[in-house]
């Protein structure tokens, strides 16, 4: 059995000695450099493009929408986002014109000498203005999407004690190391490969029939540096630049970002702006829950109406109430567009519902411990939209996270040039979050595996792709472990869209959890196969292949099947919102130092319901970098804008994540409450991990202060304000 | 990425390095890149010639005694001296981290005058003198009269930083603090250097001096004069704030600035009065 | 002409003086094991040693390596086998998308190198200027400290066959 095992993963030593290939890695013959032409406006017509007449353009090729041989747009959900400016930049940062260069230098410096001639016009950078602005960005309102979602009496008439709070956050960014690349290349037959870092193939894959309006394309992941949801969407317009490119010059072009590049012009996290209301008993009891949501999207729908739907989905968090009202409205504001990043959504709404249950322990003299225990949800509650819940695993991580707790504290570090001033505090969180696409959303993809037998290795065949999360190592765990062969029988084909069948994107913590399923299936498929092929009864592979007369590859495919047990109405947001959840608790322990208001993390515990661990060592992984996300997210990255919304702190030394120095010793409890339409149980756990640590850090400061702080981030500026 | 095609000259020996630097007076000077290779990556310089000092290893490391430190001494080499007083090694430690400690030299960190540059402070409440040098000779020049302005330092042209002389007082008590929103690979928001002399409960002597807080690093003279004459007392870290001029950017605000340059110091003071 | 040795192999290139070590590397040498994060010494991916110490080589210009030993992620292993922290860092899970991962290796051999057994602690400092979004350094840091660890492992690190 291959289950619950931590194996190494299977990509490890190609990436211990260096031989994993990333983009810019590789090196066509012949291959030019690409670079980007981007708004320096935050609205405007663009009424010239021009080309300095004292450059020397010689070897350097111009693409502007012009040579946009299909549609102009990186096509997603829907389709206003152009692959090119055609006429009007909507942000800064927008891509206008496109060179390539024999060099990467030249190719940056010829960049410089493209003049972009603007025709200003007025701008709006206010997500609190956006819905009616008088400028219009998007449809006649600026508004993305609306949700709302009522469940019991009417707001507003339920008697008990009230409280009231406004909850705001801002931008994070993904920072996966390795910035956004693509390299496209001509092929023969008068098509186009791409390949590259991303998340996401057949989203690439669609926005370049689109762009080049035909299908002789594939796109091919590279080994990828890190994704969070940062390679979801953005890709495609990589993508779109470099094959534009390369059709216009005939030759590969590698279009590879630098760092402050990718900081100004790629997707980040939504910010957000919620009210919440809430009517509870005096013992704390929740009796009426209305919360509101602002989610600015930027300039283009991309991935927004998504995001703020699984922001208004975990609206309540993991708490019970029979009276509920979820609004919420995704604008559009002239900055680059938001995007999807680990939690899409969720960890918004979880900052805010923490905090307001913060609100409430506080206003009604209740331990913040004991309210949640008191409204945590449980098997055979109904959520917001009225689906009802089973596999629950509140109480579980609950009491697992606070038993781990009691052990003490690691020592304390001395840091060189660090105060001592400290007050010590520890804090909780409670979170869920939905696993895998909200709703139907699976039934809609519906996804599919391909395995093919050649002799006795079995390979898979998969979009699913490998971001670091585990995909490469996993999915032959669950193959092997289906078919009871051996874990070196197994391996994955290269994500490549000539070669894998559409899986649905690597997103939404689906990978494991629905992707995986499948291939369990296309498992069970291909031992039928072979029992059909052999006339034999038996389950066990080696005698089936034994007595396979045929040496001829066999090849099988599983697609999703929609069994019903998600009933999910996309109109009027009632049903199950997700198949499954997942639960976590979170326990931070931290020194505020009262001198600086700098945040000293000493201790993270977390106990999360993965429903079952594949591979403990990954998923443990997985929980630990997205804990640290969170960390970060909660005290030190913030994205500044100037006034044209364009990120000034568009390096690495001042968008701040921490280093292993700033980084807790981390406790990690795996928590199993299986889940049936898992593979072996798994639920998904990608995500999760980015709900909780924010909210309980706050909760930690407040215990070691009493500073309240309600919005993100919490950097020492702010602490010490607060104190 | 843009790369510089600026010719190089690899100096051997200070004397060659001071005759090409008397020709070439508008030469860059590169000495373990840190800050140089940033600027070049980021547009912000353009050398047309480059003087390469990192092969004079006679500019290299500390004396036995850590009186004297040559320009090229990396921060890795002072973390490990054993002569140093901790609170220079624990400068040292907080610079980057060590991949910029194993190339950083204290010379360039002088001599870039960034406000923000976390040795600065300790140079001046050492009362360290950097001796600069050109083929027209050597002068000594204390750290307080050094840097003039936002990245203005009294070098001439033709001038190269050679070394720098502390003077350790047997009994001094110097203390470093740096503030930076994470703990490793930080530029400083607030930096502190602080030493004081005390003799028979009084303090005789007194060296505050701070970094990011002004264009130039500086001594808090309002703070030092609170200091002296009587027991070590807390109060006078309220004098701060006339000694330093913070302002916004992009790093952090001028109100937490100026809130805690008077805190780091106060919490400093708390420590040697209990002491 | 820029000469000097990368993992023990005799290298000389013509590139500009000031251009970088990280480029002469990657695009000279082909050795595309070293990567660049950032370009300004802040993520570390891009770490190698020259003559054993850590180094950003995106801070390093060529010429200065002129006449250095210059070790990579490539060069760590030998005669086929991993060194004990690559092998750590597969047990331990210490690689996830694996783009910061030559950059830890190479700045944990010149740790380990110079203290076998490091604390966490010291691990923590030693590892700080490497940048990582995955992991959230623990079982990086589990790895580092580990990997010399249990006296299997360092006689297996530390002697040569008898015969």
């Amino acid at each position: 059995m291959t289950i619950g095992i931590g194996i190494p993963r299977a990509d490890g030593a190609a990436k211990v000695t260096g031989r994993a290939l990333y983009v810019d890695d590789l090196r066509p013959e012949g291959c030019l450099y690409g670079a980007t032409v981007r708004s320096e406006r935050a609205h405007a017509t663009v009424l010239a493009i021009t080309l300095d007449p004292s450059y020397d353009w010689t070897g350097i090729t111009l693409v502007t929408a012009r040579d946009i041989p299909g549609r102009n747009l990186v096509a997603l959900i829907t389709e206003d986002q152009p692959a090119l400016a055609d006429g009007v930049v909507r942000h800064v940062t927008e891509p206008i014109a496109l060179v390539a260069a024999p060099t990467r230098d030249r190719a940056l410096e010829a960049v410089k000498h493209v003049q972009v001639t603007y025709g200003d016009l007025p701008y709006n950078l206010d997500p609190e203005a956006a819905e009616g602005h008088p400028v219009a960005i998007y449809g006649t309102d600026n508004v993305f999407k609306r949700i709302a979602i009522d469940k019991g009496a009417a707001a507003g008439t339920v008697a008990g004690i009230v409280h009231e709070g406004t909850y705001r956050l801002g931008l994070q960014e993904q920072l996966y190391i390795e910035p956004q690349g693509m390299i496209a290349s001509p092929r023969e037959d008068g098509g186009m490969t791409v390949i590259g870092s991303m998340q996401c193939p057949y989203y690439v894959h669609k926005a370049l029939k689109a762009l080049l309006g035909h299908d002789r394309l594939n796109a091919v992941q590279a080994a990828t540096g890190g994704g969070f949801g940062g390679k979801e969407d953005y890709p495609s317009m990589v993508a779109a630049h470099a094959a534009l490119l390369a059709l216009k010059t005939g030759k590969p072009v590698k279009l590879i970002y630098r760092r402050d590049e990718d900081l100004r012009a790629t997707t980040k996290r939504h910010p957000a702006i919620f009210r919440i209301r809430s009517v509870v008993a005096p013992d704390g009891r929740l009796l009426e829950w209305t919360a509101s949501t602002i989610f600015d999207g930027g300039a283009y729908n991309t991935l927004t109406p998504v995001v703020l739907s699984r922001g208004i989905l975990h609206l309540t968090g993991p708490y019970r109430c029979e009276n509920v009202h979820l609004s919420g409205v995704a604008v559009a504001t002239h900055t680059p567009p938001n995007g999807a990043f680990r939690g899409f959504g969720a960890p918004q709404a979880m900052w805010a519902v923490e905090r307001h249950m913060d609100r409430i322990a506080r206003g009604i003299g209740v331990d913040p411990l004991v309210l949640r225990r008191l409204n945590l949800l449980r098997d055979g509650d109904t959520t917001a939209s009225g689906g009802v819940l089973t596999d629950t695993g509140g109480f579980a991580v609950l009491d697992a996270a606070l038993a781990a707790a009691e052990a003490p504290l690691p020592p304390i570090t001395r840091h060189p040039g660090a105060g001592t001033n400290h007050a010590r505090g520890r804090g909780l969180a409670m979170v869920f979050h939905g696993c895998g696409f909200t709703g139907n959303g699976e039934a809609y993809i519906k996804g599919k595996v391909g395995l093919e037998l050649r002799g006795s290795r079995v390979t898979i065949l998969t979009a699913s792709t490998d971001i670091g999360q585990g995909t490469e190592t996993i999915f032959p765990q669950i193959v092997a472990a289906e078919l009871g062969v051996p874990l070196e029988w197994v391996d994955m084909a290269p994500h490549d869209t000539d070669l894998v069948p559409d899986s649905g994107p690597t997103v939404a913590s689906r990978t494991t959890m629905v992707v995986g399923g499948v291939a369990q299936k296309a498992a069970r498929k291909l031992r039928e196969a072979l029992q059909a092929e052999t006339g034999l009864a038996t389950g066990d592979i080696a005698t089936l292949l034994a007595a396979r007369t045929s040496s001829a590859p066999l090849r099988v495919e599983h697609q999703y099947i929609d069994d019903g047990s998600v009933q999910w109405n996309p109109d009027t947001y009632q049903g199950d919102a997700y198949p499954t959840y997942g639960w976590s608790c979170a326990i931070v322990d931290l020194d505020v130092d009262r001198d600086t208001g700098e945040v000293l993390y000493r201790r993270f515990i977390s106990a999360t319901d993965v429903g079952r661990a594949i591979n403990p060592v990954l998923a443990a992984g997985q929980l630990e970098g997205g804990a640290l996300q969170a960390l970060g997210w909660a005290t030190s990255e913030e994205v500044v804008l100037d006034a044209r919304g364009c990120m000034r702190n568009d390096r690495l030394t001042n968008y701040i994540i921490p280093t292993a120095a700033d980084a807790p010793e981390m406790v990690t409890l795996l928590i199993e409450i299986p889940f049936a339409g898992g593979p072996f149980g798994a639920k998904g756990i990608g995500e999760i991990p980015m709900d909780g640590p924010a909210a309980a850090v706050a909760q930690a400061i407040e215990a070691a202060t009493g500073a309240v702080l309600d919005n993100l981030p919490m950097t020492p500026e702010r602490v010490l304000g607060a104190m | 990425m843009l790369t510089s095609p600026a010719p190089v000259h690899r100096a051997r020996t200070l004397a060659d390095a001071l005759a090409w630097r008397a020709t070439h007076p508008h030469a860059t000077v590169l000495a373990g890149g840190t800050d140089l290779m940033v600027f070049l990556e980021l547009g912000s310089a353009n050398p047309t010639s480059v003087l390469d000092l990192w092969g004079c290893t006679e500019l290299r490391g500390i004396s036995e005694d850590g009186r004297t430190l040559g320009a090229l001494t990396t921060w890795t080499d002072m973390v490990r001296h054993p002569a140093l007083p901790v609170a220079l090694r624990d400068c040292a430690r907080t610079v980057g981290a060590p991949q910029i400690q194993n190339r950083g030299t204290i010379g360039g960190n002088i001599v870039n005058a960034s406000p923000a540059g976390d040795s600065l402070p300790m140079w001046l409440v050492t009362d360290a003198t950097f001796e600069l040098a050109s083929v027209r000779g050597v002068r000594q020049v204390p750290a307080s009269a050094f840097w003039l302005g936002y990245r203005k330092t009294a070098l001439a042209p033709d001038e190269l930083l050679v070394r720098v002389h502390l003077h350790p007082h047997a009994g001094d008590r110097l203390h470093y603090r740096k503030v930076g929103t994470r703990l490793a690979q930080a530029i400083s928001k607030v930096v502190l250097g602080g030493r004081l002399r005390i003799e028979g409960g009084i303090v005789t002597e007194a060296r505050v001096a701070l970094g990011s807080v002004a264009p130039t690093p500086i001594r808090a003279h309002h703070v030092e004069a609170a200091l002296l004459g009587k027991p070590v007392d807390p109060a006078a870290a309220a004098a701060v704030a006339d000694d330093i001029a913070p302002i916004d950017d992009i790093r952090s605000t001028a109100a937490y600035r100026r809130t805690v340059s008077a805190n780091v110091i106060r919490a400093w003071l708390e420590g040697e009065a209990a002491a | 002409m820029i000469r000097f040795t990368v993992n023990d192999q005799d290298v000389a290139l013509d590139a500009p003086p000031m251009s970088r070590l990280l480029d002469v590397l990657r695009e000279g040498a082909r050795l595309t094991g070293t990567k660049e994060g950032c370009g300004e010494g802040e993520c570390g991916a891009c770490t190698v040693l020259i003559d054993g110490v850590a180094v950003n080589s995106c801070l390093v210009p060529a010429i200065q390596a002129d006449g250095c030993r210059v070790t990579t992620v490539e060069g760590l292993a030998s005669d086929g086998r991993l060194h004990p922290v690559q092998e750590a860092f597969l047990r331990f899970g210490g690689a996830q998308c694996g783009i910061c991962t030559p950059g830890f290796l190479v700045t944990a051999k010149a740790l380990l190198d110079a203290n076998p057994h490091p604390t966490r602690a010291e691990a923590r400092e030693a590892l700080a200027g490497n940048l990582c979004r995955c992991t959230g350094y623990q079982k990086i840091i589990d790895a580092v400290t580990e990997a010399l660890a249990g006296p299997d492992v360092d006689a297996a690190a530390t002697s040569t066959p008898a015969c």
